[in-house]
């Protein structure tokens, strides 16, 4: 039973992620929302399945991905059936009560009391756009360090209530009823008003009556034009003109490829000079028809019909939308936190008993969830076409990997479940964060401009974030050697010896990377802005990493400190790290500031605060640590301690 | 006695505890930037000898702990010096021998780019030529006789002079200038604006309408000072011309005669000239389609060099500057409504030290842990056996 536990547990947690990732297959007289999911349109600066606008949009507006209505759009894929209500039928959709308001003095704003309830629907909020517009645009005015907690909630209701406006319009006009029987009419009558118009022009007689539908129509399109949130119109490969659409798109892909498209208000009004409507416009409008009038069959085939549209004439941008559809559906970093999390478990209790198979068990569930965060991380890569580390968010997920993989090898050398813990504890706990961070919509978001350079991105940031990787597996490490010194007796001379090996080596490993990574930064900055080091905060924060990891080798080379004092400063690492990461964010000033999370800040200083009480603790005398106590009456006279430093500098 | 000096500053302890101070230092500096902005933090946690307290202004002040070029110095000091006194040839030290190497060309480089770096500005709308650039930080009163036709003779006083000179005599000039009122930065009004009691600070020119009022010092990244001062001419030859307004606020140059000849005063940033002239021909902003996220600024500029018959056009964008003569063009900004470019000009003689010292250090990191690395798996090795 014990050898073949580890492989056990393998197949189960394998076996429940592919459950959960066998594709459901609508029944044939079902909308089709998964396929509408996949089709491709711009937003952000970014060919994206529609599938990805539903759930950043339920992001900001919900703080969810999916919904949970009674009688609504529920469970898996309900943003996609939510966004379709939202883009074909907007009366119905105005009623979810999606928008999550929790602050009290928001809701007392409209005279409500604060109570269970935390969501609301637009047709609630419906009499108080204007207040609430006033409002947040008075909050919009003051930096985000500067607002309050009501400032903060009504500009986020303000942006959430506009970005849903624009989502009903982007589309069709959200009060239209038969959009494809309108837009032949409109079509129709273009040459005849044209003609009306010349005529008008001309000072001769004209057909009055004619340019005022038209007219009208005109406008419509332009109000739609301007409220349009998606970009869901291609630009069309003209016949000719397709070898120099290649020879550029060679050269820089997502310009092209986010080259020309429209709204379709936009391509509606060029369609006057055309002659003719866009023939994805024209499905559009057909499937918003069918939806409404409940037509399953002709809803799915004319979905059909645009994907094999799509699929002929924008072949990359469908590959990639399918493959990002895929991607949001695997939802590879949730799977792989469970993982870890069991993982940890696993490689803790293998410390109480069983060791060997529970250690094996952990390490074998380690490499699935890493296999699984690579292939997350990966195909972020491949879906942005960038270097691994391009926001906050993403450098969660590097980081999280990067001491995995650490934590790992390290496993693999001392086979004693510390690695283990190690790994499943940094990876949960940074996608943990990761998940967090994801709060204010698209992670794959366009890069400013100072930031548009794949080389800096693959060195600096990665050589950065490797750096904080191993800043925090060194603490982790040092963390583990505390808990287990003073409160069980785990802690013998050989574990104990082994543990301060690897924080050693794990620290010059963090100091290389470190120092590397500031460098380098400096070496861009003065690539890009003519100064190597200007004092930002970010930058300082990554100094005050480097420094912090030359005091504490130095020290030890010095022999100023021992094993106990190594730990101790390795855990302080993990505060001079996180307010390097998180810490100078929040300040606000500096050309890195791009990310203020006021939410974070209790969390930060609690980890801080933690850490410190860590290493309190780890100061107490050696005598009233449980394993050296019993060490101490028994077999081990001597306190822990290296043999003499190897050199000093 | 020199023996005890010696081990102190040759000695591990003086390098912790100066690593240690760096830390407090930059991350006190780091606080400080909130409420001092980035600028004013570096000049007085930074590029400063001392961190006094209370900063200025109060009459007295005392240091309250080392700023950034002292312990950069002692750092610097104690790393040279134990170097000298310990250096011994092996191989087992040469990770930490060009570890530190490295380390002292980039603290040296860092003192040299603080000491000779020059950073300024150069602002161009489409179609301008400019033959120098401006200092954001520093201002001058420019004195230009304008009397011959094809050459202004232009006589800069630096803001520094303005601020603690009560009388400025100049052998290029027929008249005295006396310093009435100086504000390092200030805010101009109307008079009629101003409210009751504002009274002008100058009766000649434009400035006997305008009400002058003193403002703290800028500290957001995108302000800066409106420096202003009212100040009496005097011709030597006795007399007085009046007393005048000058104020990086105000626009066009203020003119008036003496000794026979035409003179503008104007208080402007201070400029640096160059013997070549940079043309404006386009700026674009690109931004990602449907968003207001910026994708790229680049400037299109003609660059004229008569000296070396340069005459050619250059594309200035972000990460890709242009160096020229000393000097590096870099995208910095631009107008709001993109009708002018802002590119910043840096002169700065050790710009390769980081290079060298990153490259260094970096080799001498990777040899002294790999000896680790070593040494470790082979115990292992020997211990598994």
């Amino acid at each position: 039973m014990k050898r073949f536990l580890p492989w056990i547990i393998l197949v189960v947690a394998a076996g429940s992620i592919a459950a959960n990732w066998l594709p459901t297959k609508p029944a044939k007289d079902e909308f089709d929302f998964a396929k509408f999911g996949k089709i491709p349109v711009l937003v952000g600066g970014r060919v994206k399945p529609l599938d990805t606008v539903a759930r950043n949009s339920l992001l900001i507006i919900h703080g969810k991905q999916e919904l949970r209505l009674e009688g609504g759009p529920a469970g898996a894929g309900s943003a996609m059936q939510w966004l379709t209500d939202v883009l074909f039928n907007a009366p119905v959709a105005d009623k979810y009560p999606v928008f999550v308001v929790q602050n009290a003095e928001v809701l007392g704003l409209f005279g409500w009391e604060q109570s269970d309830r935390k969501y609301f629907s637009f047709a609630e909020f419906a009499p108080f756009l204007k207040q609430i517009d006033e409002q947040g645009a008075q909050s919009d005015k003051l930096e985000a360090v500067q607002r309050s907690a009501y400032q903060s909630a009504i500009l986020n209701l303000r942006n959430g209530l506009a970005l849903y406006q624009r989502l009903k319009n982007s589309i069709q006009p959200e009060d239209a009823q038969n959009f494809a029987a309108e837009l032949q009419a409109f079509i129709k009558s273009v040459p005849g008003a044209a003609k009306a118009a010349r005529d008008f022009e001309m000072g001769e007689g004209f057909d009055k009556a004619k340019l005022n539908d038209v007219a009208e129509l005109v406008q419509r399109y332009e109000r739609l034009s301007e409220m349009a949130y998606v970009l869901a119109v291609p630009p069309l490969s003209l016949p000719g003109s397709s070898a120099f659409a290649k020879a550029t798109a060679d050269r820089s892909p997502p310009a092209t490829a986010a080259g020309d498209w429209h709204s379709v208000g936009d391509s509606l009004l060029h369609s006057i000079g055309a002659g003719e409507i866009h023939p994805v416009v024209i499905e559009y409008a057909i499937i918003g028809d069918a939806y409404r009038a409940n037509d399953r069959s002709l809803f799915n085939e004319h979905l059909d019909r645009m994907t094999n549209w799509f699929a002929k004439e924008q072949p990359n941008a469908t590959r990639r939308t399918s493959f990002e559809f895929l991607f949001n559906r695997l939802e590879p970093f949730t799977q792989s936190m469970t993982l870890y999390v069991l993982a940890f478990l696993l490689a803790c209790a293998s410390w109480l008993g069983w060791s060997q198979a529970l250690r094996r068990s952990a390490f074998y569930l380690l490499l699935l969830a890493l296999a699984i965060h690579t292939f997350g991380l990966f195909s972020r890569m491949y879906l942005q076409e960038r270097p691994p580390v391009t926001n906050l968010y993403s450098s969660a997920i590097f980081i999280g990997w990067g001491a995995v993989i650490v934590a790992l090898i390290l496993e693999r050398i001392f086979k004693d479940g510390i690695g283990a813990a190690c790994a499943g504890a940094i990876g949960f706990v940074t996608l943990i964060i990761a998940h967090h961070l994801a709060g204010s919509g698209d992670t794959l978001e366009m890069l400013q401009a100072v930031l548009d350079t794949n080389i800096w991105l693959a060195t600096h940031v990665v050589a950065i974030t490797t750096g904080y990787s191993a800043m925090f597996l060194a603490g982790m490490l040092a963390i583990i050697y505390i808990v287990r010194g003073v409160f069980t007796r785990s802690l013998n001379k050989q574990t104990a010896d082994s543990l301060a090996r690897m924080t050693y080596g794990v620290v010059c490993f963090a100091t290389l990377f470190s120092f590397v990574g500031t460098v380098l930064g400096g070496i861009w900055a003065d690539q890009s802005w003519g100064r190597f080091w200007g004092w930002d905060p970010k930058e300082n924060g990554a100094v005050l990493i480097v420094l912090w990891c030359a005091i504490t080798l130095h020290a030890r080379w010095g022999g100023f400190i021992r094993q106990r004092g190594l730990m101790i400063m390795t855990i302080f690492g993990n505060v001079v790290t996180s307010f390097s990461w998180f810490g100078v964010n929040m300040l606000g000033v500096g050309l890195h500031s791009y990310g203020f999370m006021q939410k974070a800040f209790p969390w930060l200083v609690g980890f801080m605060v933690s850490q410190f009480a860590l290493m309190c603790v780890a100061a107490m005398p050696l005598e009233r640590w449980r394993s050296f106590r019993t060490a101490s009456a028994s077999s081990r006279p001597e306190r822990p301690r290296f043999s003499p430093a190897p050199s000093t500098g | 006695m020199l023996r005890k000096i010696v081990n102190l500053i040759t000695s591990l302890k003086l390098t912790i505890i100066c690593l240690a101070a760096g830390m407090a230092l930059i991350f006190a500096g780091t606080l400080a930037q909130v409420h001092l902005g980035i600028h004013e933090a570096q000049q007085r946690y930074f590029q400063s000898f001392f961190v006094w307290w209370p900063p200025e202004g109060r009459g007295f002040k005392i240091p309250i702990f080392p700023g950034g070029h002292l312990i950069g110095a002692v750092l610097l000091i104690n790393l040279i010096a134990a170097h000298a006194k310990r250096f011994r040839w092996t191989w087992r030290k040469l990770g930490i021998h060009l570890t530190h190497a490295g380390l002292i060309i980039m603290l040296a480089g860092g003192l040299f780019t603080d000491l000779f770096a020059v950073e300024s500005h150069m602002r161009l709308a489409r179609g301008d030529t400019k033959n120098y650039s401006e200092d954001m930080g520093r201002t001058e009163l420019a004195v230009i006789d304008t009397s011959d036709n094809d050459l202004d003779q232009v006589t800069a006083i630096p803001d520094t002079v303005l601020r603690h000179n009560r009388e400025i005599d100049h052998s290029s000039l027929p008249f005295r200038i006396v310093v009435r009122n100086f504000y390092q930065n200030s805010r101009l009004k109307m008079l009629s604006e101003a409210g009751e009691g504002a009274r002008p600070i100058a009766n000649q020119g434009p400035g006997a309408t305008i009400a002058v009022e003193p403002a703290p010092r800028a500290t957001g990244a995108d302000e800066r000072d409106v420096p202003s001062a009212a100040i009496e001419i005097l011709p030597k030859d006795g007399g007085s011309l009046g007393t005048w307004l000058v104020s990086d606020g105000l626009g066009a140059p203020q003119t008036f005669s003496c000794g026979g000849r035409t003179w503008m005063i104007t208080l402007r940033p201070a400029r640096y000239y160059k013997p070549y002239s940079v043309t404006l021909q386009k700026f674009t902003h690109e931004k990602y389609a449907g968003t207001e996220i910026p994708k790229n600024f680049s400037s299109k500029v003609t660059l004229m060099d008569s000296e070396r018959s340069v005459n050619r056009d250059v594309l200035i964008y972000m990460n890709h500057p242009l160096r020229y003569r000393g000097e590096t063009f870099y995208q910095a900004g631009f107008q709001p409504d993109d009708s002018a470019t802002i590119l910043q000009v840096v002169h700065n003689p050790s710009f390769i030290a980081p290079y060298v010292a990153c490259v260094i250090v970096a080799a001498g990191l990777l040899v002294q842990f790999g000896f680790h690395l070593v040494g470790f798996s082979r115990q292992r090795r020997s211990a598994i056996a």
